[in-house]
């Protein structure tokens, strides 16, 4: 009995001695700024700032000086706060968000076959590049419906992607999981965005789609230095800060649209004045 | 006695009553011919002629690049008017040249008929190489390729693939049938490169007089005709093997692992013309079939004519129709419009109304396993589209995606309509495009 208790309550004391010298010897050293960092984050692991998840970029900014301002589901609070904890000046960041450049949807747009297969963008693209005539159009079975972490994309009845400008963080996901590149990253203070992606000329594009742009400059006479025509696609020169409201009026296929006033025709989001900041950055 | 087989697959109705009993007819020549630079398995070929050139019947147009590539040639004589993208069976528009035919059908200069008595392997592969054969079942794979195996994979078999094992399709039969002499100058050739002991030509049982007929032409040669029970996809690579010489080729292996090369009885005959008489591969038979068309027909088609000009010489259409498919109703590709051409894979044109065209949308796998009974590759179909779906493209890779030969079995037993297949190539393609980046 006492043997017992001897010898056991022996180990276990070696142990102890053991455990707590190895602790204090092999400790690694976490910057307590790290984790207060990985607290004010957005936590949704997005990979919106380019490095894989939330605890890789609290350790970058702290260990190679990463910018401060990469976090855009966080906004500007976020920001602000990582900046208080690293004593830098909180860095600006223009706050982006993910807009669908197409609104040709199944009534709107013609398709090259009828598609039966697997309900999914990248499995319809490889099939003879997709159903959609227009190279660049929406194919409407919503791959970034499903990526993204926010719940910020819907599908129409009527078969097109609508990015809720309220939810989207400009975290990037549905760029990269879109296989025809049509969802572009824009400036949030922004709203008015040409809704095209064929650079297809003007009367190929009036054979496949009602609302496709034809490059006709319209929109470039009307509202000077507001826009730019590429290969007869237009699109609004975000840079400039120029008030391209006035082409929209003139458009003839309406291709151009604010989402100020409103979304594509079938979706229930609506367009609101301002975006609510996330709760946890309160 | 009990027909050898191989464990899996279905019986799809087969659909051959309209065309097996038509002789081979000539289709005319078109007056514009489209022939595609990539018409096979690897890199495409490069175009040799410009613009204005004339051609001959018989000449390089397309030059081959690589190894795994295989040169192009003029289908008939004229002159060159475009070298462009033009509309591919693949679905998108690919470079072709573009021959307006001048009627005269003139040949230009072939190359010399070789004596197999005489010339060298090396001599055989390249005039095999030169003269643009490749696997004619569809695929298209370059027949040089097949026919070089590296000297640590001995090859003692040659299986000659006459099962014909896809609905409607009838033009390796009707070949096997009439022109039975081009297959066995071809085995000839083959069995002299490939050096091997035993050969086998596999044919399905619902083709009697071909059994019979190469059976007894084959009567004093060290050929056998091994009949095998009708069921697809007996005409797989890797299921003819097992049906024929019980030899299973591994997981991620090839027919040569297992010491065998197989060769489809058309790319035989064509071997047969390029070697012994210089002839590049310029035509093909194809089956044009299917309820929408006026009347079946089997015919020898100059590569590159449009297959609208294939439906009028079988007397048009009877309906508008739902579905055109190149080549057979379980592997072959939809086509999106009669405007492209007929390429050296295509083996059959099958044309389709619409309440023949499933368009049930698809609904949730009741985990019948019905796709796994029908899988000739032992795979878990279900699975691994599951996977797919998910993009967990390592677990579909852990659960053998690259085994599947895409023969479709388990989407046409699929109660729930599920894109199993299509899933499945998915994954494949994904996993295959991780394996080039690393």
């Amino acid at each position: 009995m006492i043997a017992a208790v001897i010898s056991l309550g022996g180990i276990g004391l070696a142990a102890a001695v053991a455990l707590g010298v190895a602790a204090k010897k092999f400790a690694v050293e976490v910057d307590p700024r790290e984790a207060a960092i990985l607290e004010v984050l957005s936590g949704a692991n997005c990979g919106a700032c380019g490095l894989p998840g939330c605890s890789a970029y609290a350790k970058a900014v702290v260990e190679e000086g990463v910018p401060a301002n990469l976090c855009s589901p966080g906004g500007q609070a976020t920001i602000e706060a990582i900046a208080a904890i690293m004593g830098v000046a909180a860095e600006a960041m223009v706050p982006q968000v993910a807009v669908v450049r197409c609104q040709g949807d199944n009534r709107k747009a013609k398709n090259k076959f009828h598609y039966l297969g697997l309900q999914d963008c990248n499995a319809a693209q490889r099939i003879a590049d997709g159903p959609k005539t227009c190279p660049g159009g929406c194919l409407g079975l919503g791959s970034c419906e499903r990526v993204c972490p926010f719940g910020a994309i819907e599908m129409t009845a009527d078969g097109i992607a609508v990015i809720s400008r309220d939810k989207c963080t400009g975290c990037k996901k549905c760029v990269a999981a879109c296989p025809r590149n049509v969802i572009a990253m824009t400036p949030r203070p922004a709203t008015v965005h040409v809704l095209c992606n064929s650079h297809d000329k003007g009367a190929v594009v009036r054979k496949y789609c009602e609302v496709g742009c034809i490059g006709c400059q319209i929109c470039k006479k009307t509202a000077p230095g507001a826009y730019l025509i590429e290969d007869f696609l237009a699109r609004v020169v975000y840079e400039q800060e120029q008030d391209a409201a006035p082409g929209i009026e003139k458009c003839p296929t309406k291709c151009i649209r604010d989402f100020a006033l409103g979304y594509p025709e079938g979706s229930s989001f609506k367009a609101a004045e301002s975006r609510p900041e996330p709760e946890h950055a309160a | 006695m009990q027909l050898k087989t191989f464990p899996g697959g279905l019986h799809p109705p087969d659909n051959k009553q309209w065309s097996a009993h038509k002789p081979i007819e000539d289709c005319p020549l078109p007056e514009e011919l489209v022939v595609p630079l990539g018409q096979h398995i690897g890199a495409p070929a490069v175009p040799c002629v410009a613009v204005g050139d004339l051609v001959k019947r018989g000449q390089v147009i397309g030059e081959a690049k690589g190894f795994v590539s295989v040169p192009v040639h003029a289908p008939t004589s004229g002159e060159v008017i475009a070298v462009e993208d033009r509309p591919h069976p693949m679905g998108r528009d690919l470079p072709a040249v573009v021959i307006r035919a001048d009627g005269e059908d003139a040949w230009g200069d072939l190359l010399a008929p070789l004596d197999i008595a005489i010339a060298g392997i090396d001599e055989l592969r390249q005039r095999i190489l030169s003269c643009g054969i490749v696997g004619m079942g569809g695929a298209t794979f370059p027949a040089h390729v097949k026919l070089s195996p590296p000297d640590e994979k001995p090859i003692d078999t040659l299986i000659l693939n006459g099962v014909e094992c896809e609905p409607f399709l009838t033009a390796d039969h009707r070949l096997m049938l009439e022109e039975s002499d081009r297959i066995l100058s071809g085995i000839a050739v083959l069995q002299k490169i490939l050096g091997v002991r035993q050969t086998f030509i596999g044919i399905e049982a619902n083709k009697p007089d071909a059994i019979e007929r190469l059976s007894r032409a084959c009567a004093d040669l060290p050929v056998e005709v091994i009949p095998l029970e009708v069921k697809y996809p007996q005409g797989a690579e890797k299921q003819l093997i097992l049906a024929c010489v019980g030899r299973e080729v591994p997981s991620g292996g090839l027919p040569m692992d297992v010491g065998v090369v197989v060769q489809n009885v058309g790319t035989c005959a064509a071997i047969a013309d390029a070697v012994l008489r210089g002839i590049p591969l310029i035509e093909r038979i194809a089956t044009i079939s299917g309820p929408a068309l006026v009347e079946a027909k089997n015919l020898r088609v100059r590569i590159g004519t449009p297959l609208r000009k294939l439906v009028e010489v079988c007397g048009g259409t009877r309906v508008e129709p739902a579905k055109i498919i190149m080549g057979g109703p379980m592997m072959g590709m939809t086509q999106l419009s009669l405007e492209v051409p007929a390429i050296r894979g295509t083996s059959g044109l099958l044309l389709f109304t619409a309440d023949q065209v499933s368009t049930r949308p698809e609904g949730p796998c009741i985990r019948c396993g019905r796709c796994v009974r029908a899988c000739p590759a032992h795979i878990l179909p279900t699975t691994i589209a599951a996977y797919a779906r998910l993009d967990l493209f390592e677990e579909a890779e852990a659960y053998n995606a690259l085994d599947c030969i895409e023969c479709g079995c388990c989407t046409y037993s699929c109660p729930a309509a599920l894109p199993l297949v299509q899933s499945i190539r998915y994954a494949k393609n994904a996993i295959l495009a991780k394996r080039r980046k690393v």
